[in-house]
């Protein structure tokens, strides 16, 4: 894991609201605010690990990101290009160098395709081999993910959850992209198999210096395979740091409670723990809170964390987080 | 010697599909003593809610079918209970929190007369006791206004207040074992941390004796005071909570721990997986079901499935390897 410092993917005040129509005219009476403006930066060759509980709008920043979703504002600069702006053949072009990976291994290969077929597609979309070379990149593709090439003519059905995940990430190396939205590529295996995957992973990162984005709710494994963290709540990143960082210093105190959530597999460590338990629910992205998204739960709320919406501020030299009271904490 | 609440011997439940009888679990045998906590740990498919809904008599028959074995609750086999009268067992000695709040509510009824039910089947309770009564514990559970969220249906609460219903109500008639199936897994980090505070407390309050099934390590390091970790439809090691994390024995618990990556250790660069797949239970195991994906096989292994052997106090496995020196157990 050697991160340049060259900025690959630069996010600046992403917001992605998707409108909630009623009535019979179909009238707009409100958003979700799924993501609210955030801005970060990936270097090039490094993992950028995202964080958080269902809802706070992870899935929806990497699909944002990659033009699925067509973002309501912000700037999304990959490699030289607002994303953004483009459209078209242009956009098409620059999807070739990036790529995702799904949660759902299910649900995320087609069934009627063969494997050779699903891996083989974006070669012939993006019109770069075909016939013959197709079948021989394919194969050497599964060979990457250490599958068979054998099974190229058989169909998603005949294999296991993990198995399919490396055909996931067979088909979005097909391409050969620099950077790769992995959207909890793990959370559906089991643990044994997850080891497994997170191994290919970073064994695939190393050759090929690809820049990932991996998105999940496991703090442990983001930490594993990330070379920073950022922790999202309701739509905003409250903070952004290197992985050991935020393990062991953590400012923001939803951060801080999501790490003492976590349960460690340790018996003795595990008795002597004291947990910081938040209270509730997140609330709603529709009507989100006024000021601090996190006021509603936080421990340390006062009353300006209900007027002002903290700032995303650098309060130490790479590490930054959106909370008025994060000094205590350094 | 406290006395034995649960008493499972020799169990065996087989499923007809149509490709095939699966053997989901093959000769399990498990005690659970007065007040304790038992975790039972293993992986997608090697048995663990099959051997405790067997135990229950909630098996679908067909497809299923208990081929074998006794499961003794305070003196009686449940398995040669009828219908009539291990329902009047389960739900008010004997009861259970299954994985999923969102399905095993039903969506029609309210929280409250969902809760009522028991306590006036069960307790014999007249409907204003049983919906004091169900207020109560709703209160217990930690959910505000209980008196008012009775009438509520259960779409109008989130998947972390359903569960605590689902706990609720399957503490409201005070049973003396609480089988939990995976209650967390469906939460997010900090809901789950909520939700395992809550069941320590009950469980200190009440009394009860728990038999909590997951595939997390961690959940059980921290609840649990025993461990039993299956796979391939038999329980392979047995021990107590500190003992089975800083002296596993079988090749398979090993394996397990070492997959996972851990908040409060060094990063280090890759995590030990393992190879292969779980198997698939065509066949009763005639050799053990591990040995596929076992570093430590041996010619004997590919012979005989090893029976649980004490190794250590109340510390037992089925292994014919010697982990610790590589070689064959004397």
């Amino acid at each position: 894991m050697t991160a340049s410092t060259e900025v690959l993917l630069n996010v600046e005040d992403l917001k992605m609201h998707f409108p909630i129509y009623r009535g019979l005219l179909r009238r707009q009476v409100g958003a979700i605010h799924a993501v609210d403006g955030i801005s970060f930066d990936v270097h090039r060759g490094e993992t950028l690990g995202l964080v958080g509980e269902s809802g706070c709008g992870k899935s929806t920043t990497g699909r944002a990101i990659l033009q699925l979703y067509k973002p309501t504002s912000g700037n999304v600069n990959f490699d030289g290009s607002n994303l953004i702006e483009l459209q078209g053949e242009e956009l098409r072009h620059m999807r070739r160098k990036m790529q995702m990976i799904f949660q759902d291994p299910y649900a995320s290969l087609n069934p009627r395709m063969s494997i050779g077929e699903i891996v083989g597609e974006p070669l012939i979309v993006h019109n770069i081999a075909t016939g013959r070379e197709v079948q021989d990149r394919v194969a050497h593709l599964l060979e990457l993910v250490r599958l068979n090439p054998a099974f190229a003519s058989r169909y998603p059905h005949e294999f296991s959850g993990g198995q399919r995940q490396r055909i996931g990430i067979a088909r979005a190396l097909a391409l050969q992209p620099s950077f790769i939205v992995c959207d909890e590529p793990i959370s559906a295996l089991d643990v044994s198999i997850q080891s497994q995957v997170v191994n290919l992973l970073q064994e695939l990162q190393e050759q090929f210096n690809l820049t990932y984005l991996f998105i999940a709710h496991d703090l442990s494994m983001v930490r594993h395979i990330s070379d920073r963290v950022a922790v999202m709540y309701l739509g905003i990143m409250v903070e952004l740091t290197d992985s050991n960082s935020l393990y062991t210093n953590p400012l923001h105190p939803y951060s801080q409670a999501l790490l003492s959530a976590v349960p460690i597999p340790d018996p003795i460590l595990e008795a002597k723990r004291t947990r910081t338990l938040l209270e509730g629910d997140v609330p709603s992205p529709v009507n989100p809170p006024s000021g601090c998204r996190f006021r509603t739960r936080c421990p340390i709320a006062e009353t300006i964390c209900s007027e002002q919406r903290p700032e995303f501020r650098e309060l130490k030299p790479g590490h930054f987080v959106a909370c008025h009271f994060a000094e205590r904490f350094i | 010697m406290p006395d034995l609440l649960l008493d499972v011997k020799g169990l065996e439940t087989q499923f007809k599909t149509p490709d095939g009888i699966i053997h989901a679990v093959n000769g399990v045998s498990f005690v659970l003593k007065e007040g304790e906590t038992l975790g039972v740990v293993g992986e997608s498919g090697c048995g663990k809610s099959v051997t405790m809904l067997s135990v229950l008599g909630l098996i679908p028959s067909p497809p299923g079918k208990i081929i074998a074995g006794e499961a003794f609750f305070m003196g009686q086999d449940l398995l040669k209970m009828s219908s009539e009268e291990i329902r009047h067992v389960r739900g008010a000695q004997l009861s259970m929190v299954f994985q999923d709040p969102m399905t095993s509510l039903n969506p029609v009824l309210t929280v409250g007369h969902q809760l009522e039910e028991p306590l006036m089947l069960h307790v014999g309770m007249s409907r204003n006791q049983a919906s004091e009564r169900a207020a109560e514990l709703l209160g217990m559970v930690g959910i505000p206004k209980p008196k008012d969220r009775l009438k509520d249906y259960p779409h109008q609460f989130s998947g972390g207040m359903r569960q605590r219903v689902m706990i609720a109500m399957a503490l409201s008639c005070s049973p003396q074992v609480l089988i939990a199936d995976e209650p967390t897994t469906a939460l997010d980090v900090t809901i789950q941390a909520q939700i395992i505070e809550l069941v320590k407390r009950l469980r200190d309050e009440i009394g009860m004796a728990i038999v909590w099934i997951t595939h997390d390590l961690g959940i059980v390091a921290g609840l649990a005071q025993r461990v039993a970790v299956m796979y391939g439809g038999f329980i392979i090691e047995e021990s107590p909570v500190a003992d089975l994390y800083t002296n596993p024995e079988h090749p398979y618990t090993i394996g397990l721990l070492g997959s996972l990556p851990r908040l409060d250790q060094k990063i280090n660069k890759k995590l030990t997986s393992i190879e292969g797949l779980p198997p698939v239970l065509y066949q009763k195991p005639h050799f053990c079901p591990f040995a596929p994906r076992c570093k430590w096989v041996m010619e004997r292994c590919w012979k005989e499935n090893p029976t649980l052997e004490t190794v250590g106090p109340e510390h037992r496995v089925a292994c014919w390897v010697d982990t610790k020196t590589g070689r064959p157990r004397s």
